[in-house]
């Protein structure tokens, strides 16, 4: 059932943002909301529900590690579809794994002895 | 550079774009719960920045900006990608923003109301993410005048 919960509110929350990008122009301004806070929104939201508000705020203290590697993938991205021409679709799912990389690697650097 | 709202191109998009938004959204977010779970809040955190719907909006900016020109008969064109650049750019901005949303949260969530945090960091991304596009355009806006 929490599951359920979970998986709608994180559904909506995510597909609202998205819809406010769509309708959004100048089309740099609506990217902005490409890196809306919808996954946080939903999933801290449940976790003040189940888990009360210091667990939540170690969830957040890695959101932030998390956002520089969204920064880092972004821009990989960008580097790759400006400057080498790569297609947008494959670019974007392929550099999730600078993503993965640099969260797990800042996670190591700065919060791993924590 | 003036902010528009388009309704116009939610009509462009099909019930199976909205369908994939909205399983995409549902299962990071189930995902990142069962991650905290089994891995703890630190590790599960990170995904709390996970870029979920940026890979399928880039494909989806790609795709309509393909279409368009195939409809102008048009075969080839490179638009599809410069406009999710720009949008890519957008996001770098808003990742920027988002590590401030986390840091109040993480800062100032222990002492206050949960609910009027949530909140105040949610406004704070969103300011601050207009604020640093802003600056990037006037900044644009000021080297091509000299």
């Amino acid at each position: 059932m929490q599951m359920i919960e979970r998986f709608l509110l994180g559904g909506v929350i995510v597909s609202l943002f998205a819809a406010l990008g769509d309708v959004l122009r100048p089309r740099s301004f609506a990217g902005l909301f490409g890196a809306a806070p919808s996954v946080a929104m939903a999933t801290l939201t449940l976790t003040l529900l189940d888990e009360g508000k210091d667990y939540a705020a170690l969830e957040a203290r890695s959101m932030v590690v998390g956002s520089i590697a969204f920064l880092l993938y972004v821009l990989a991205c960008i580097r790759l579809m400006v400057k080498w021409r790569t297609p947008a679709a494959p670019t974007t799912v392929a550099m999730l794994f600078v993503w993965g990389i640099s969260a797990l690697g800042l996670w190591w650097l700065l919060l791993s002895n924590l | 550079m003036k902010i528009e709202f388009n309704r116009a191109s939610l009509r462009q998009l099909k019930l199976h774009d909205y369908l994939t938004r909205f399983v995409l959204g549902g299962a990071i977010t189930v995902a990142t719960g069962l991650i905290a779970k089994h891995y703890g809040p630190v590790i599960g955190g990170l995904f709390l920045a996970f870029p979920a719907i940026f890979p399928s909006g880039a494909t989806l900016i790609e795709k309509h900006e393909l279409d368009k020109k195939l409809r102008a008969g048009i075969p080839f064109t490179v638009r599809g990608r410069l406009a999710v650049a720009l949008d890519a750019r957008g996001a770098a901005m808003g990742a920027v923003a988002l590590a401030a949303f986390g840091l109040i949260i993480w800062r100032f969530l222990a002492h206050h109301n949960a609910a009027v945090m949530l909140g105040l960091a949610l406004a704070v991304w969103l300011a601050l993410a207009v604020l640093i596009w802003r600056v990037h355009k006037l900044h644009i806006y000021l080297s091509f005048r000299r």
